[in-house]
């Protein structure tokens, strides 16, 4: 099980200098208000934060005492208020109700705001507009990056997806660009970078002038190649359930900025633990890449093991005994604390999945994705909604019988969707107007209303943004192009064939060797060619906005240095513990190893989530 | 971002190769300056420098331009990225123009006038060591009179530029509509949405909306960033009007019916409802909407009836299961099945039976019948359970029929923990034999997989059943009995 790595596979750089730079600058930041000062935190930064920082460093600064933004009315007795906030306009209203609050009652303090990675001129604006601009003063924390694991390293930024792809709003496109640009400046200069989409493309320029406004000095490359991938070039993937143990643990107890909460049914005593997941947990890092089914196994074969080194005990000699508690019963201590712990959520696990019929669900995902039986898939999902099951299962499965099958007949859509209001709410026609606008969850169009619209708007404006428009419009109209796509790059392995989960032959083993992750196998193949030669009809159906572009260092790079075989990938949009893992295989059957950068690690409900529009 | 101190020939490569190319674009910029004088007639600056002379150059931070205080919080905010004090007689070397500065902000045009004023060493380094500002550097260079003229006339491009890197700008000049487009424009093909929006933010004050909704039509990018802006700031009625001025209707219908979830009185958000009855939506929607309306109406009905029965006891049915919730905002179907469970066999004349909500929503039989199972099992009215399936012929037969197949039912009765002798009678139900077996077995329903092996004649299966179940129980003679008799025909 435990993969031996390849004796040529490259060392990772070290990250951790990422999080020094984000603490010390965060630090200096703390300085720039001196004297005692009450720090508000924004709820998902306290994460981040924990990660690089600790109370006693931000006490070290003058940090009296610690919240969490509440949007309410504060109660803080200090003279100075210092806000650590994400740029949302949300926040920077509760701060101006806050300042507008104290001037009403002659209260005299001290307010600053970081906004972390950066700010908005719209937030700035806001401030003016409020009447603080100049009471408060603002500053930047430009904490890009995360290093979660050894080779995730993470912008944690969930609403990139929302913001880029739903809505439209590019504020995130050029803070892509700095992350990138920092991972330049310390571990490049990179030599290729590929890449794939249009938020990718609009990325690696914004990278690319902010080197070129900068100074590239002559380093030894850490990091060689970068591919860029936009999230919406692959959604199907992103909806499957994760069957792989990580995925799968991400999927059932959420995964929190690398760390999980395990409550009393996996602790088996009355209260919950967190735990921190990743390489240092050295049980956690043999499962993380397996197969489910192969978990247990793994687990009880360790127990035995454990077993049998404690045994040893019996029937040693004083000395022996010594040294036996010394050296190596810490160890199998914490082995043991490990054990049990995973041995638990596995067990915890694999009782929620057969309480839902684990089985079934997972036979109709596969059924889709293969494009076999969809009539029996849509009576499946139609009494899945019927029956009220989780609202956010329903609507993945109703998105991948869109994604797979390019859109919903017109009356399986009405129908469903009438379904789907009456079981879970009708104020879900907000949500079910989003999906549709992401192109997530659509009706099949007849073919040629679009082009009609599209020559009637052409027509009334000149020729460049006409270009625009029918961009604009291809993204609306854009078609996944599933059944084609899973063709021609093989992604749907035959059914028929038996698929060894224990030895796994491909990427496939993270789905159950039922569909190799599109997003995956287009870096794979990419990397395979040096570029899209071959490619045309996969980008064509993938809306085009590819490119493969060399660095002038590039050229000369052509002996194969250890740092042409890091490749850092960076998802726009997110990306999923099980694509990870997916990377992970391929770099050791290629000798490769992979960083994956992501804007934040997703899974389906967290996507899904992000389109709900039901709430106040 | 780690830099040490650049060693010496670094150094000089790069201050030779930055002298040149400044000599150079000074040239340039003189002389696309003059060209432009020339064509141009250039808007007098008069006026506006002599108001700005009467103001004390103040930074964002509020102190005084130049003071020392300033001057010393410039120095840290650009020495910031690198977390090392630099030494101050080299020029500056970008390593990290990732990292934005400090100093932006709003008409701060004065700023940069101010650092050229007072010579501070260290702002002219700053730009001598930043590349990207290298073509305005000239104007530092430049007699103080002269300067004033153009220190504003930055491109929509440079401004953009400036932008993007959080340093001063200033958006004033840009006063006819079509400078005003081509700096949209141009934000635009930076794609850096933080700079869309800012730009959008000043044609929303400088313009008029009906002029800014008419430019926003054909571009399509910016229009989606000043849509978001709009919500994130919670300018409805200014996005009613935009989208109705865009034709899209069924997105104003829609943003319109999203201000329902703000209202928490149930009476408030029901006329509210009624009111977005009359909104463009597109023909299905508008119908979900009627049925929200509708629903919220009814709801309201039941739970003012309901709360008055609990509470004076009347009804054993709320004694017994007390309610958990308030009806109010829940879903159609849950409504349902709270109807199925206190409501049963109402008149379809009351708007709570369960008939009634059947009707009024158009609900269809297998929803009807899964929501009705799963409140009667859940009380275990086995009986109505029965009745649901029963269907009579016309020679007065009755059979059981289901819109979906038996073995769900058995798996929804389970879920309910429905006792073995109903499970088995849905369990019998089951047409296909070996689904039927499987079933049994699960649920221990010993009679069905015996009677099913003696129909299929499988005498061998028989006997290894008769090893499974306790010897001497019930089950275990009726296998007994059946091995032994001689008028089966066995298969096997």
């Amino acid at each position: 099980m435990a993969h031996s790595v390849r004796r040529d596979a490259p060392e990772l750089p070290d990250f951790s200098l990422l999080k020094r730079l984000a603490r010390d600058q965060l630090i200096y930041l703390l300085e720039q208000l001196p004297g005692r000062k009450d720090l508000f935190i924004e709820a998902d930064l306290m994460s981040p934060l924990d990660r690089i920082a600790n109370v006693i460093t931000l006490k070290q600064h003058d940090v009296d005492k610690l919240y969490k933004v509440e949007y309410k009315p504060i109660v803080s007795t200090s003279d100075q208020l210092c806000f650590l906030i994400r740029p949302r306009i949300k926040t920077v209203k509760w701060i101006c109700d806050v300042v507008n609050t104290d001037k009403a009652f002659g209260r005299f303090r001290r307010y600053k705001i970081i906004f972390s990675p950066q700010k908005f001129y719209a937030c700035e604006n806001l401030l003016e507009e409020q009447g603080i601009f100049g009471d408060v003063t603002t500053d930047e924390w430009s904490f890009y990056l995360l290093p979660l694991d050894d080779d995730i390293i993470s912008l944690e930024l969930p609403e990139f997806f929302r913001d880029n792809f739903l809505e439209g709003d590019q504020r995130w496109v050029r803070t892509a660009g700095s992350a990138l640009h920092l991972l330049h400046s310390v571990y490049g200069p990179f030599s290729k970078v590929y890449g794939i989409g249009r938020c990718s493309k609009m990325a690696y320029e914004s990278w690319r002038e902010q080197v070129e406004e900068g100074e590239q000095r002559a380093r030894q490359a850490e990091i060689g190649n970068v591919f860029l991938i936009d999230r919406d070039v692959d959604l199907v993937t992103p909806l499957c359930s994760q069957v792989v143990y990580e995925g799968l643990v991400d999927d059932i107890f959420r995964i929190k900025c690398g760390c999980v909460e395990f409550g009393p049914d996996v602790t088996s005593s009355d209260k919950s633990i967190k735990v921190m997941l990743n390489s240092q947990d050295k049980v956690f890092n043999e499962i993380r890449n397996e197969h489910f089914s192969q978990v247990f196994g793994f687990l009880s074969q360790k127990a035995r093991n454990l077993q049998t080194a404690y045994d040893k005990r019996s029937g040693m000699d004083i000395k022996q005994m010594k040294t036996f508690v010394s050296e190596e019963l810490k160890g199998l201590k914490q082995e043991h604390r490990l054990l049990s712990l995973h041995i638990g959520a596995s067990e915890s696990m694999m009782k929620k999945k057969t309480k839902q019929d684990f089985q079934e669900l997972l036979k109709t995902e596969h059924s889709l994705l293969e494009g076999f039986e969809i009539r029996e898939c849509i009576s499946y999902i139609e009494e899945h909604i019927n029956r009220q099951v989780s609202m956010v299962e329903s609507m993945r499965l109703l998105c991948l019988l869109s994604l797979t099958e390019n859109g919903l007949l017109p009356k399986d859509y009405r129908s469903l969707k009438a379904q789907f209001l009456q079981s879970y709410g009708i104020d879900h026609l907000l949500t079910f107007s989003n999906l549709k606008q992401l192109g997530l969850l659509v009706e099949q169009q007849p073919g040629e209303t679009l082009t009609v619209m599209e020559s009637r708007v052409g027509k009334l404006v000149n020729d460049k943004t006409a270009g625009k428009l029918t961009d604009a419009f291809s993204s609306l109209s854009k078609k996944s192009n599933f059944r084609a796509l899973g063709r021609r790059l093989n992604l749907v392995p035959k059914s028929d064939e038996e698929y060894d989960l224990r030895v796994p032959r491909d990427m496939a083993y993270i789905f159950s060797g039922a569909y190799i992750p599109l997003s995956c196998k287009l870096i794979e193949q990419v990397l395979e060619r040096d570029g899209w030669t071959g490619l045309e009809e996969v980008t064509r159906m993938l809306n085009g906005h590819e490119f493969a572009v060399t660095g002038s260092n590039g050229s000369d790079a052509r002996v194969k240095t250890d740092s042409q075989r890091i490749i850092l990938v960076m998802f726009l949009g997110g990306c999923t513990f099980s694509e990870i893992s997916a990377l992970r295989f391929l770099g050791r059957e290629k000798g490769l190893k992979f960083i994956v950068v992501t804007t934040a690690i997703t899974n389906s409900a967290r996507l899904l989530e992000s389109m709900l529009d039901n709430h106040a | 971002m780690t830099r040490g101190k650049p060693d010496e020939e670094e150094y000089w490569n790069n201050s030779k190769f930055k002298a040149f190319t400044f000599d150079d674009e000074d040239d340039d910029f003189t002389k696309l300056k003059e060209s432009k004088r020339a064509v141009n007639s250039i808007r007098s600056l008069v006026e506006e420098e002599d108001e700005e002379d009467d103001v004390e150059k103040v930074s964002w931070s509020g102190e005084p331009v130049g003071s020392i205080s300033w001057s010393v919080k410039e120095t840290e905010s650009s020495n910031r990225s690198t977390g090392e004090v630099r030494d101050q007689s080299f020029p500056k070397i970008h390593t990290a123009p990732s990292l934005p500065k400090n100093s932006s902000g709003y008409s701060l045009s004065s700023l940069f006038k101010g650092k050229a004023k007072t010579g501070s060493f260290q702002s002219f380094s700053e730009s001598f060591g930043d590349p990207s500002i290298r073509n305005y550097a000239p104007e530092l260079r430049k007699p103080k009179s002269e300067y004033k003229d153009y220190v504003s006339d930055w491109t929509p491009e440079e401004t953009v530029k400036r932008m993007q890197q959080g340093k001063v700008y200033s958006l004033e000049k840009f006063r006819s509509l079509q400078d005003k487009l081509l700096l949209l424009d141009e934000a635009v093909n930076a794609h850096d949405g933080n700079v869309i929006t800012a730009v959008l933010i000043y044609l929303k004050k400088s313009l008029s909306k009906e002029i800014l909704f008419r430019e926003l039509i054909t571009r399509e990018i910016a229009l989606s960033h000043y849509i978001h802006y709009l919500k994130e700031i919670g300018e409805q009625k200014l996005l009613v009007e935009l989208f109705k001025s865009l034709d899209r209707t069924e997105d104003m219908a829609l943003m319109q019916y999203r201000d329902h979830l703000n209202i928490r009185d149930e009476n408030k958000r029901r006329d509210f409802l009624k009111n977005c009855l009359s909104l463009p939506f597109s023909p299905d929607d508008a119908t979900h909407v009627q049925d929200h309306y509708t629903l919220l109406e009814r709801q309201i009905i039941i739970e003012a009836n309901d709360k008055q029965v609990e509470s004076s006891g009347q009804a054993d049915i709320f004694k017994k299961y007390p309610r958990k919730a308030s009806i109010l905002n829940m879903p159609i179907i849950t409504t349902l099945y709270y109807s199925c469970f206190y409501h049963y066999g109402e008149s379809d004349g009351t708007f709570s039976s369960p008939a009634n909500i059947r009707k009024t929503f158009r609900i269809s039989d297998k929803q009807f019948l899964l929501t009705c199972l799963g409140a009667r099992a859940k009380l275990k009215a086995w009986f109505d359970v029965d009745a649901l399936f029963t269907t009579k012929n016309w020679l007065g037969y009755t059979k059981k029929r289901s819109p979906i197949g038996f073995h769900r039912i058995v798996d929804i009765l389970q879920k309910n923990n429905a006792p073995v002798q109903v499970l088995q009678d849905y369990v019998n139900l089951v047409e296909d034999a070996e689904q039927k077996i499987s079933l049994a077995q699960k649920y221990k329903c010993h009679d069905v997989i015996i009677n099913t092996y003696r129909d299929l004649k499988d005498r061998q299966q028989l006997i290894v059943y008769r090893g499974k179940v306790e010897r001497g129980s019930s089950e275990y003679r009726k296998i007994e009995e059946i091995l032994s008799n001689s008028q089966i025909r066995w298969k096997n």
